[in-house]
């Protein structure tokens, strides 16, 4: 038996065969330029009818108030706090391939990072929906920000809602301006590509006259690190603040300390899910498949064994906590969980979330498409299960027998539940009509001999 | 072309290439020039000579910023603007501030150094430069790299920069124009336009703050919160007969720990009948005091003189120190306070009926201390 051996020094080609900048320009930018196909327009209807939905939905309650979803004493936590926490999630996916993958300097993230930042705007965008609508009267949100009022009242800083307010607010805020201004650069491309004088004047204002000059991209990049080396903590900061929303309270099978780790894996690994299922569909429909390759899904695959076993891992730790805290609650609410009545979505997380990724050991079903996709739907359908069984379980039976109910949403939980996907794909495929879904500067970078080489 | 010259633009083949002009350049002493590529090249900043970007300090600096100014502004609302007590935790719970100031730490570093960036670093927005839109920059923005020498370099001169990019495999070597009329160099943010623009900006917002916090926020439907199927005390309604939302109980209810008073209107059956039932121990006569000085000494004056605060927009009531007053019984004070007399109004509803036993002991205190005899010297 051979053993063949393999160079680690050499450090592999991010992208598969012989490519060239400017083939890169143009196909990238092909989407930007063409009226668009009639799988778009399809595909626009279906998402659009979706949020449709949701706008729906959101008038109904606006209008009526919360008693149309189907929260009440003891569930007052329900679809709105599971879709928010389940939303905010899929946007750490995004900020981690932007910027932890670029500070542990993995190149393939080159490829994908701008499509996943989109996205981690767009998830936040969705997740914002949820607390808003939550708090009954959402178009009096500025009582959620410490100002001066005629009220002489602040907020109140030792709640973990109002840090929630200012993790996912900030978190917004810097993902845009990270996603900016690695934007620049691409659009001063487009500005000198396009003949279209209209788009010409919009790229311009929008590039704000970069002239890919290296004086400039020598503080760029300080910047972009800098940058990275704040979203790195704030991605972990945002799903330590969200679980803090139920870790800081009593209710049993939320009063633990795992979850800060706990959360923060969940969401990673139901974002890369998501991440990977886009960039599926996008790669096939745009022809990326040479920059955006094999290899990438497949380094995407390993972080979702990784992140759904952290995850698995954190299941069992938390039912061996509740028999080993001697705490009846807590030992009753881990035993409801499982074979309550819920139990059904407790299986159903444990075998999306636990069980299918375990398939991606084996090589063959990391590297086949049909495949990884499918188990990526399932893991963003066991993640939103997840939520559901978190805060559903715990509220539905805590302490007193006699307080104990049944959660079952409204028809209208579901409607904004379905519009709030909606938005989100929506804005994905206006994202890829008007703005480059591949980093045109970071992807030129790592194309063979991009880089000058090592000189004394 | 009677443009003035900006620069001299040169290719190159690849990003070897292009290290090697660049060092080269550096060597035949040119200061004034740039390297143009579409994406950043490793290791030219250092064949440049540039010294390290200083935007760390600047991140670390707004970064300070957002942390003492988020706890300060935490510290100044739970400590003196308003502190509450919330959980039974100090006002001052710096634990609970970590979140909130590491947030705005990453707030305030990471747009503050990105604005810093773009306005001092990269001077943008500016998109009148002389190279936009020529032929070199339309190939440095896609696949070209390049260098520019431009003509305000203390070496430059036209026949020797061209010679020594070719010199250094330079393709394409071009001259780049300005229209010195197109070309602004004043200070743009100074400028009236942009000042009369950020005016401008602030009012629309300020205004547009304005009216969404204090009108929109109370507009319909907005304020339907305001309006329920309730009704409220004092408040008219139509539902029923006599237009009034309040209902009176039902003639004859008592209310618990309530009796109604038998002598209104009987003051000598009052004074026969009533009996002080508190006895004047210093805790009754305390209360009496607050009760006192609370409902009674606005018009009978601290002592009991007649002498009111009310500075004669009231008549004055009679002293308590009267001999009228001194010889009457107990029941008699507490009958006029329960009952009222001439313009006094019944003060039944303000004081207990216990209170206004403390108050007649007060009273009774107030009279003797202040006529006092002989007798009590000794």
């Amino acid at each position: 038996m051979s053993t063949a051996l393999v160079d680690y020094t050499r450090e592999e080609e991010v992208i598969a065969g012989r490519t060239t900048a400017s083939e890169i320009d143009a196909v990238v930018s092909a989407p930007l330029d063409r009226f668009p196909s009639r799988l778009w327009w399809i595909a626009f209807s279906v998402t659009g009818t979706m949020l449709g939905i949701g706008v729906v939905s959101i008038t109904i309650t606006v209008l009526f108030g919360l008693g149309t979803w189907g929260i009440n004493e003891p569930v007052s936590w329900g679809f709105d706090i599971v879709n928010f926490v389940f939303w905010v999630g899929i946007g750490h996916a995004g900020t981690l391939i932007s910027a932890i993958l670029f500070l542990l300097r993995q190149r393939w993230r080159n490829g994908i990072a701008r499509f996943a930042e989109a996205m981690t705007i767009f998830a936040v965008m969705c997740a914002s929906i949820f607390p808003l609508l939550h708090t009954g009267r959402p178009w009096l949100p500025m009582y959620l920000t410490p100002y001066p009022n005629q009220h002489g009242l602040w907020v109140n800083f030792t709640s973990p809602l109002l840090w929630d307010v200012f993790a996912v607010s900030t978190y917004l805020t810097v993902s845009a301006v990270f996603w900016y201004l690695g934007l620049v650069p691409d659009f001063a491309t487009l500005r000198d590509r396009t003949v279209k004088p209209v788009k010409k004047v919009i790229y311009s204002i929008l590039s704000l006259g970069w002239r890919h000059s290296n004086r400039h991209w020598h503080h760029f990049e300080r910047a972009y690190l800098i940058l990275a080396g704040f979203a790195t903590p704030l991605v972990l900061s945002v799903h330590t603040i969200v679980s803090f929303d139920f870790a800081v309270s009593v209710i049993p099978g939320w009063h633990t300390t795992i979850f800060p780790p706990y959360f923060v894996a969940g969401a990673v690994f139901s974002g890369f899910a998501m991440v990977q299922n886009s960039l599926i569909l996008v790669r096939q429909y745009f022809t990326l498949k040479h920059l955006i390759t094999l290899d990438t899904l497949e380094k995407m695959n390993k972080v979702m064994i990784l992140t759904g076993s952290m995850v698995g891992y954190a299941y069992a730790t938390e039912f061996f906590i509740a028999w080993y805290s001697g705490s009846q609650f807590e030992s009753f609410v881990f035993i409801n969980r499982a074979l309550g009545p819920y139990a059904w979505a407790y299986w159903i997380m444990i075998s999306c979330n636990v069980v299918f990724p375990q398939l991606f050991w084996f090589k063959k079903i990391r590297r086949s498409i049909p495949a990884m996709f499918v188990i990526g739907l399932f893991v963003n359908v066991g993640m939103w299960f997840e939520r559901f069984v978190i805060i559903v379980t715990s509220l539905s039976r805590d302490f007193l027998p006699t307080s104990w109910g049944h959660y079952v949403p409204s028809l209208i939980d579901v409607g904004i539940l379905i519009g709030s996907f909606g938005l989100f794909f929506t804005l994905i495929l206006l994202f890829v009509r008007v703005a480059p879904v591949i980093s045109l500067a970071e992807i030129k970078s790592v194309v063979p001999g991009a880089q000058p080489h090592h000189h004394s | 072309m009677g443009n003035p010259l900006h620069s001299i633009t040169a290719l190159f083949a690849s990003p070897d290439a292009l290290v090697h002009a660049v060092q080269e350049t550096v060597k035949a002493g040119y200061t004034r020039y740039d390297v143009h590529s579409p994406y950043p090249i490793h290791g030219i900043g250092h064949s440049m000579r540039l010294r390290t970007s200083p935007l760390g300090y600047f991140a670390l600096a707004f970064g300070l910023l957002g942390a003492f100014g988020s706890v300060g502004l935490m510290t100044w609302i739970t400590l003196v603007d308003y502190p509450l007590v919330i959980g039974g935790k100090p006002f001052w719970s710096w634990p609970a501030f970590v979140p909130v100031a590491f947030e705005l730490t990453v707030l305030s570093a990471s747009v503050l150094t990105v604005v810093t960036l773009i306005v001092f670093y990269l001077k943008f927005p500016n998109n009148s430069h002389p190279l936009h839109d020529t032929p070199y920059m339309k190939r440095v923005s896609s696949d070209g790299f390049g260098i520019s020498i431009q003509s305000d370099d203390p070496a430059f001169d036209e026949a020797s920069v061209r010679a020594h990019l070719a010199r250094v495999a330079g393709t394409d070597i071009a001259a780049v124009y300005y229209d010195p009329e197109m070309i602004d160099h004043g200070q743009k943010l100074f400028d009236p336009r942009f000042i009369g623009l950020l005016i401008g900006v602030a009012l629309v917002v300020s205004g547009g703050t304005y009216i969404a916090l204090n009108k929109v926020a109370f507009m319909e439907p907005f304020n339907w919160m305001m309006e329920q199927g309730k009704l409220k005390a004092q408040a008219p309604s139509t539902f029923f007969a006599d237009g009034s939302g309040m209902r009176t109980p039902v003639p004859g209810t008592v209310a618990r720990g309530f009796l109604p008073y038998a002598f209104a209107g009987k003051p000598a059956e009052a004074e026969n009948n009533l009996a002080n039932p508190l006895a004047p121990t210093a805790e009754v006569l305390a209360r009496g005091r607050t009760q006192y000085l609370t409902f009674c000494s606005p018009c009978h004056g601290n002592f009991g003189r007649g002498d009111s605060r009310l500075r004669g927009q009231f008549p004055n009531p009679p002293t308590l120190l009267s001999d009228k007053v001194q010889n009457w019984p107990d029941g008699s004070i507490y009958h006029v306070i329960t009952n009222g007399q001439n313009i006094m109004p019944s003060y039944s509803g303000q004081i207990g009926r216990d209170d206004r036993w403390a108050i007649v002991h007060y009273v009774r205190a107030l009279e003797r201390a202040q006529s006092a005899k002989e007798s009590d010297l000794k």
